[in-house]
C-alpha cells in the first residue's frame, strides 16, 4: 500500500464543490486505521465539471475519479485500496480503459497547464522533478545571452494571452534596447474579464511557472524588480504565489547574482489589486501599482520606453509568462509546431455557460470552434439548440451557429467581430437572449469605465439606456440605427481598449442576431423568454388542478379562481415576476 | 462611472467610535514607500471592515498624502467601502457565465429573505449583500461566496438555505 498514491485537487472550484471534505474525510479514513497510502494535494486539473476529483495511483496507473463526495471517497479507500478493486464507473479519465469523458482529454495539448492538476503548487520540489526551474538553470549553466532568449521568444511565435496578442519576444526587445538604471517587469494577473479562469488556475496550480517566467523575462531586459499585480478576489492565488516566492527566495532563484549569473538581482513582489477591470490595460495597471486611480495615460511613450516610476517597464500575462520556461527549455521550433502561421502555440479556454462539460481547455491553435465546443466541450447542456459562443469578454463579440467552423487563431476570431481576448468562451442555448446579453455587457462596461473619455464615459451609458428601453419593451424604430452609431463613436474617440472595444457585444449581436432586436422592438416579443416585461404568463386550463398555489404566493393578487377550479391571470394587474410559473407543480403556467 | 456606486449615506454614529491607534503599524509599515496608498487603504479595510472618516484623517496627516487624492483612489476602487458592513459578507457572482445561468435569481431570492437591497446591511448587522464582477467559479455557476466560503451550481432556494443555516449557527 505504500506505493498508493491518494491526490485530492483543491482548486477554488474544487474546494467550491466539496473537495476540502472529501480531503478531510480520507485522511481522516487514513489515521483511523493507519493505513500507508499517501495522501496529496493538487490544484484544478481543469475537469471542473466533474468536481471533485481524486485521483489514485497505484501499481497498475492512474485512475481519475470524479464527482466524489464524502461517502463515494469511503467506498474508494474500501475497495480501490483495500480490496484493490478500482470502481469503474466512478472513473472519468485512466489510460487503461475507455471512460466517456476521454473526448475532453485527447485532444488537448498541455503546455500552459502541463503542471496543474500533477503538481502540488506549494512544494517547489514537485516544480523540479517535473522540469522546474531547469530553463533558468539552462540559461545560467550555458551563458546564453540576453539577445539569444529574446530571439527564441521571438521565433516561437508566441504572442500575449492577455487578449491584446502582441508578440511577446518583440515587447521583450524593445525594453531590452531601453536602458535606464532601474527596470520592471510586470505580471498581469488582473484577470478581469468575467467568464475567464485560466489565470487563477495557473496562479493556483503552478506558480513557480508564472515566476520562473518573469524571471527569464528580467534576465532578458535586464529587469531589476517584478511585480504581480494579482486580483484581491483571488485569495488563494494570492497565499501559493507568497509561498512559491519564499520557496524561490530560499532556492537562490531570486536575491542576488541569481544561479551566478554576476549582476544579475531579481526580486518580486505582489501587488493586489482593489477591483478595477480597467486596470487589465497596461497604463492603467501601472497608475494603479503607483497608488493611483487606474485611469490610463496616453501612448507613446509606451511602458517599454517610460512605464512604473518613468523606468522601462515590460508587462506580460500571467498564461504568457507560464509558456515561457516550456519555451525555452524545449525550444521555439517545438512551440511552433504548433498552431497556424500567425498564432503558433496553443491557448488555454474556459468552456463555461451552457455547455455540458465546463472547465479548461488547453487546445493547439487552429481547431475549430465547433470542436472545441462540440468535441471537447461535449456540446450544450440538455441537448438544447446552440445560439451563440461569446469570446473576449466585455471587449469581444458573439459569434453564430454559422460560423463555428471558424478556427481559433487571433486573425480568424477578430475577423467575426469577436477578439480572442483572454480565452473566454461562454456558450449560449436559444434560451439565452441576445439583447439582453449585449445590455449585460454594456452595463459592465458602462459601470466599469473610469471616466476618463468623454464618448466612453456618456456614450455607453446612453447605449446602456436604450438597450434597457429596448429590454422593456419601450424599443423604438431607429433604436439599433443609433446603437450602431454611438458604437462606431466611442471606437473612434476613447483612449483605451475598455472604450475601443466596449461596443463590440453590442455589434456583433445586432449583426448576427438583428432580427432578436426587431423582435423586441417591433412585436415587443423576447423570443427567447428572458426578458420579463415583454412575456404574457397565462394558465393552461388543461393542466391547472385549481390547488390555489400561484394564486396565494401572487404579489399583487392578480390571479383569480376558486379551490378545484381552472385559475386565470388578469393581465392588466400582472407584473410578470413569475413567481407562479416558479410555484407551480403542474406545469400549467404558460409563459408567451 | 465608477463612481455611481458609492451610496448615499456617509457618516453614521458607529464611527464615532473608531479606534485609530489600530492604524499605527500599518502606518508605520507603508509611511516612506513609494505607491503606499492603495496598500495603506486596504490594510484599513482589513482592520475596520471600511475605511472610517477618522482613518482618512489620521493616514492623511502621518503619511502627508492629501484627503482628496484619498478619496478620489476610496471611490474609483471596487473594493473600498465607506460604510460599515455586516458580520458577514455575501457577494453573489455577476460575471457572464453566472449571468446566462440566472444569477439575478440568487440575489432576487436573497434580497427578498433579508428583506434588504444589494449594496445594503441587514439591520441586525449580519449580513451585507454585494454583487460581484467574477469569482472565477464560472465552471460552477451560478456561485456565491460568504466571507471565504463559495457555494456552487445554485438556485435561489439553496443560497436562502445556506443563509438561513448560518442564522441558526449565530444564533446558538
Amino acid at each position: 500500500m505504500e506505493n498508493i498514491k491518494v491526490i485530492v485537487g483543491l482548486g477554488s472550484c474544487g474546494i467550491a464543490a466539496g473537495a476540502n471534505k472529501v480531503f478531510e474525510k480520507i485522511k481522516a479514513l487514513k489515521e483511523a486505521d493507519n493505513l500507508k497510502f499517501e495522501l496529496k494535494k493538487t490544484s484544478c486539473i481543469g475537469m471542473c465539471y466533474r468536481e471533485p476529483l481524486v485521483e489514485i495511483v497505484d501499481d497498475n496507473g492512474s485512475y481519475l475519479y470524479g464527482d466524489i463526495n464524502e461517502k463515494k471517497a469511503a467506498e474508494l479507500i474500501e475497495k480501490h485500496i483495500l480490496e484493490n478493486e478500482p470502481i469503474k464507473s466512478y472513473v472519468v479519465q485512466t489510460d487503461l480503459f475507455e471512460t466517456p469523458d476521454k473526448e475532453f482529454i485527447e485532444d488537448q495539448v498541455k503546455i500552459t497547464l502541463r503542471n496543474c492538476g500533477y503538481i502540488d503548487p506549494e512544494k517547489i520540489e514537485e516544480y523540479e522533478v517535473r522540469g522546474g526551474y531547469r530553463a533558468i538553470r539552462k540559461i545560467a549553466g550555458q551563458r546564453i545571452s540576453r539577445l539569444d532568449v529574446i530571439q527564441t521568444v521571438i521565433n516561437s511565435g508566441l504572442r500575449g494571452r492577455g487578449g491584446g496578442g502582441f508578440p511577446t519576444g518583440l515587447k521583450w526587445k524593445f525594453a531590452n534596447n531601453n536602458k535606464a538604471d532601474e527596470k520592471f517587469i510586470i505580471c498581469n494577473a488582473d484577470e478581469g474579464d468575467p467568464g475567464a479562469f485560466m489565470d487563477r488556475s495557473v496562479l493556483e496550480g503552478d506558480p513557480h511557472a508564472v515566476l520562473e517566467g518573469m524571471i527569464i523575462g528580467a534576465y532578458a531586459i535586464e529587469a531589476t524588480g517584478g511585480v504581480i499585480y494579482c486580483r484581491a478576489e483571488y485569495p488563494l492565488a494570492i497565499k501559493r504565489l507568497n509561498i512559491a516566492i519564499e520557496q524561490a527566495r530560499e532556492n537562490g532563484y531570486l536575491g542576488k547574482n541569481i544561479l551566478g549569473i554576476d549582476g544579475f538581482n531579481f526580486d518580486i513582489y505582489i501587488k493586489e489589486g482593489a477591483g478595477a477591470f480597467v486596470c487589465g490595460e497596461e497604463t492603467a495597471l501601472i497608475a494603479s501599482v503607483e497608488g493611483e486611480r487606474g485611469m490610463p495615460r496616453k501612448r507613446p511613450p509606451f511602458p517599454a520606453e517610460s512605464g512604473l516610476w518613468q523606468k522601462p517597464t515590460n508587462i506580460n500575462n500571467v498564461e504568457t509568462l507560464a509558456n515561457i520556461p516550456w519555451i525555452l527549455l524545449h525550444g521555439s521550433e517545438e512551440y511552433a509546431k504548433y498552431g497556424t502561421e500567425k498564432s503558433k502555440g496553443t491557448k488555454v479556454f474556459a468552456l463555461v455557460g451552457k455547455i455540458k462539460r465546463s472547465g479548461l481547455a488547453e487546445v493547439p491553435m487552429g481547431m475549430t470552434i465547433r470542436d472545441v465546443i462540440f468535441k471537447i466541450g461535449g456540446g450544450i447542456q440538455n441537448d438544447k439548440k446552440f445560439k451563440a459562443v461569446q469570446m473576449g469578454g466585455p471587449s469581444g463579440g458573439c459569434i453564430p451557429e454559422h460560423l463555428l467552423d471558424t478556427i481559433v487563431d487571433y486573425d480568424s476570431v477578430n475577423a467575426t467581430g469577436a477578439i480572442m481576448g483572454s480565452g473566454g468562451m461562454v456558450i449560449m442555448d436559444e434560451d439565452t437572449c441576445m439583447v439582453d446579453v449585449a445590455k449585460f455587457f454594456l452595463d459592465f462596461t458602462q459601470k466599469e469605465s473610469c471616466g476618463k473619455c468623454t464618448f466612453c464615459r456618456a456614450g455607453t451609458k446612453r447605449m446602456l439606456e436604450i438597450l434597457t428601453r429596448i429590454t422593456e419593451g419601450k424599443g423604438e424604430e431607429g433604436d439599433i440605427e443609433k446603437l450602431e452609431e454611438l458604437s462606431y463613436q466611442i471606437k473612434d474617440s476613447s483612449l483605451c481598449g475598455l472604450g475601443q472595444t466596449a461596443p463590440n457585444p453590442v455589434l456583433t449581436t445586432i449583426k448576427y442576431f438583428r432580427e432578436e432586436y426587431e423582435a423586441h422592438i417591433r412585436d415587443k416579443k423576447c423570443p427567447a423568454k428572458v426578458c420579463k416585461p415583454l412575456l404574457t404568463y397565462e394558465v393552461d386550463p388543461e393542466k391547472c388542478t385549481g390547488c390555489t398555489v400561484c394564486a396565494k404566493n401572487c404579489p399583487t393578487d392578480a390571479i383569480d379562481g376558486a379551490r378545484k377550479e381552472v385559475h386565470f391571470i388578469r393581465q392588466d394587474d400582472c407584473i410578470k415576476c413569475g413567481t407562479c410559473y416558479t410555484k407551480c407543480k403542474f406545469d400549467a403556467i404558460k409563459i408567451y | 462611472m465608477r463612481i455611481a456606486r458609492i451610496s448615499g449615506k456617509k457618516i453614521t454614529e458607529e464611527q464615532g467610535q473608531v479606534d485609530v491607534n489600530l492604524l499605527d503599524s500599518l502606518i508605520e509599515k507603508y509611511k516612506d514607500k513609494k505607491g503606499n496608498l492603495i496598500p495603506l487603504l486596504q490594510g484599513t479595510q482589513d482592520i475596520f471592515g471600511y475605511i472610517p472618516i477618522e482613518a482618512f484623517e489620521k493616514i492623511s496627516s502621518e503619511v502627508g498624502i492629501e484627503l482628496s487624492d484619498m478619496y478620489g483612489v476610496v471611490t474609483f476602487y471596487a473594493q473600498f467601502r465607506l460604510n460599515p458592513v455586516g458580520k458577514h459578507i455575501i457577494k453573489v457572482c455577476h460575471g457572464t457565465a453566472c449571468h446566462v445561468q440566472n444569477a439575478n435569481a440568487i440575489t432576487d431570492a436573497l434580497k427578498e429573505s433579508l428583506k434588504i437591497n444589494d449594496g445594503e446591511t441587514t439591520e441586525d448587522g449580519m449580513f451585507t449583500l454585494e454583487s460581484v464582477a467574477c469569482l472565477g467559479c464560472c465552471s460552477l455557476a451560478p456561485v456565491m461566496m460568504i466571507d471565504n466560503d463559495t457555494h456552487g451550481k445554485l438556485t435561489g432556494g439553496q443560497a436562502v438555505k445556506i443563509i438561513k443555516n448560518i442564522k441558526i449557527k449565530e444564533s446558538n
